[in-house]
């Protein structure tokens, strides 16, 4: 994702000092407080080889939980501190510590998030790992889709697309709430670019399914679990999604990533200029 | 399914009895169609119920369709669902559930599975009156989802009931031998309905089970708002559990297993044993 460069990355420790041919090196562990500065005691590490006999190898995954671009009362009033407290600080996290307590015994490592995701969902039979690697991306990619101050209209590109799919902005708007409103269960409600058909598509998913898995590009979410909503609205569904689409949703962020989605989407003839 | 209360949903979709020699004669036609009139009319003055608009008002079409054997049935009656009553104050199950919970999750979700749930039945009705076979198909979901909320959630206020009242007691007789032999002990079962609660990913319940035919009790767990009978059309459910996050998250937030530990203080096993009893009578 363009706009955030970096986060939860996995960082793969295999070491780098096999001194010795057919012995491999059991690479310094790492606490999480130092994940992402790794120190490298050169002198005890050849020591350590040098001891060691006969240990392969192991590869981890970490993936660490990345904060919202703002505040957690910046969403006030119509997100509250104590909801983003629990929502992020608890659910997003525990989601972070699960899969990372999954990873320490699994094979499996993925460059980035959204590998893990794919390679997780196994087409459809998904693997333990994937509903909280899923969860994770959606969350992130959640608490990007939102900002202070949002709402309101896009504009430029991405508006004429919206236009071009949906006819108008206010057709868009009424689907995306309509969708969300007759929700049944836990997901999320997206605004998606198809890769196949090449246009904006608003798309439901339930639990952790993310529709990175179809190949599709995701430009904007919305959490419809009932803990994103439940402490500020209870179960007044229809208000969370309107004041979501009126005064959070970060066009700033979807016009973001529709502009990186162009490099792998051909969404129309660029208009030549005619001699 | 064990929804033999008197407060439960009865949708009975009543039928004309199927006249094994259609008449022929016009006088018998409009003798039959005579009673038919009456008959519809003596059931519309001793029960609740919403005509549909296409019985008594279109007796010669309706005499017509019989006699060319149409399959259009005009006398028709819908049972609309409605919210049943708890048999315990809001506050009553306080501090396992808070009133503010069961207040909002009674009058608020059952409530609006309710009212959605006959809003699909009519408009099924209208859709099946029509032939509208697209129209069927696609309610089915919307009466899926809103009918088996409904369903649930009436069995789950039966499962409760508040500590002064017998809430929390555990099962005796033969429920408790029941379990014994099926789960090796009362707090195996526990564990085990606590566990698969836990685990269960987004929405759903955590049932207790008993198999009609094998007589055999089992923990199942069904997703968003499926009955019971989805995973096996004998099963009775004896117990069932809302893990839904509404159900606990203003009090629990989002620590389930709390809410699962603390709920059996207020589960009413009185009820579970005479469903038992009545289905394995």
């Amino acid at each position: 994702m363009a706009l955030s460069l970096g986060s939860s990355s996995s960082l793969s420790l295999a070491s780098p000092f096999s001194a010795l041919p057919g012995q491999a090196a059991k690479p310094p562990s790492i606490s999480s407080s130092a994940a992402g500065k790794i120190f490298l005691n050169t002198k005890s590490i050849e020591k350590k080889h040098l001891r060691q006999f006969q240990k392969a190898t192991k590869v981890l995954s970490y993936y660490g939980l990345t904060s919202p671009p703002y505040k957690l009362d910046a969403l006030e009033p119509y997100i509250s501190r104590r909801t983003l407290e629990l929502h992020w600080g608890s659910i997003h996290r525990g989601y972070v510590d699960s899969l990372n307590k999954q990873l320490a015994k699994s094979t499996l490592y993925g460059c980035t998030m959204e590998e893990l995701i794919k390679t997780t969902f196994n087409n459809g039979n998904p693997l333990p790992e994937y509903n909280n690697a899923a969860e994770i991306w959606n969350h992130d990619f959640f608490w990007e889709s939102m900002q202070p101050n949002g709402g309101k209209l896009p504009w430029g590109g991405l508006l004429q697309q919206i236009e071009k799919d949906f006819g108008s902005f206010s057709n868009f708007r009424d689907e995306f709430v309509q969708t969300a409103i007759t929700f049944f269960g836990s997901g999320w409600v997206w605004l998606v670019l198809k890769t196949n058909e090449k246009k904006l598509s608003i798309v439901k998913t339930s639990n952790a399914v993310c529709p990175l898995v179809w190949g599709d590009i995701p430009i904007i979410n919305l959490d419809m679990w009932e803990h994103s909503y439940y402490l500020d609205y209870k179960d007044d569904i229809s208000k969370y999604v309107n004041n979501f689409m009126d005064h959070l949703i970060s066009w700033h962020s979807a016009t973001g990533r529709i502009v990186r989605a162009e490099a792998f989407v051909n969404l129309g003839e660029p208009k030549i200029p005619v001699a | 399914m064990g929804v033999n209360d008197p407060t439960v949903l009865r949708l009975i979709y009543k039928m004309p009895p199927a006249s094994p020699n259609p008449p022929h004669s016009l006088l018998s036609l409009s003798l039959f169609l005579a009673l038919e009139q009456s008959a519809m009319a003596l059931r519309a003055l001793f029960s609740k119920k919403t005509l549909t608009c296409a019985s008594s008002f279109a007796p010669v079409s309706a005499c017509l369709d019989r006699c060319l054997g149409s399959r259009v049935r005009q006398d028709r009656a819908l049972t609309l669902a409605a919210l049943p009553d708890l048999a315990y104050d809001y506050g009553a199950l306080e501090p396992v559930i808070s009133g503010e919970i069961m207040r909002l999750h009674h009058q608020k979700h059952h409530q609006s599975y309710v009212t959605n749930y006959n809003n699909a039945l009519e408009q099924l009705d209208a859709a099946i009156a029509k032939g509208d076979a697209p129209a069927v198909v696609r309610l089915q979901s919307a009466i899926k989802f809103n009918g088996g909320g409904h369903i649930n959630h009436t069995i789950f206020w039966q499962n409760l009931k508040p500590v002064n009242e017998g809430g929390g007691e555990s099962p005796h007789s033969s429920l408790g031998w029941a379990i014994d032999e099926d789960f090796g002990s009362f707090e195996a079962l526990v564990q085990k309905i606590n566990a698969e609660g836990a685990a269960l990913q987004g929405s759903g319940w955590v049932w207790l089970a008993l198999d009609k035919t094998s007589k055999k009790l089992s923990v199942e767990t069904t997703a968003n708002q499926d009955p019971l009978v989805t995973k096996g059309a004998t099963l009775i459910p004896l117990l069932g559990i809302d893990v839904w996050e509404h159900a606990y998250y203003l009090q629990y937030q989002n620590v389930r297993p709390d809410y699962l530990k603390n709920i059996w203080k207020v589960i009413d096993w009185k009820y579970a044993s005479q469903v038992y009893e009545t289905a394995t009578a």
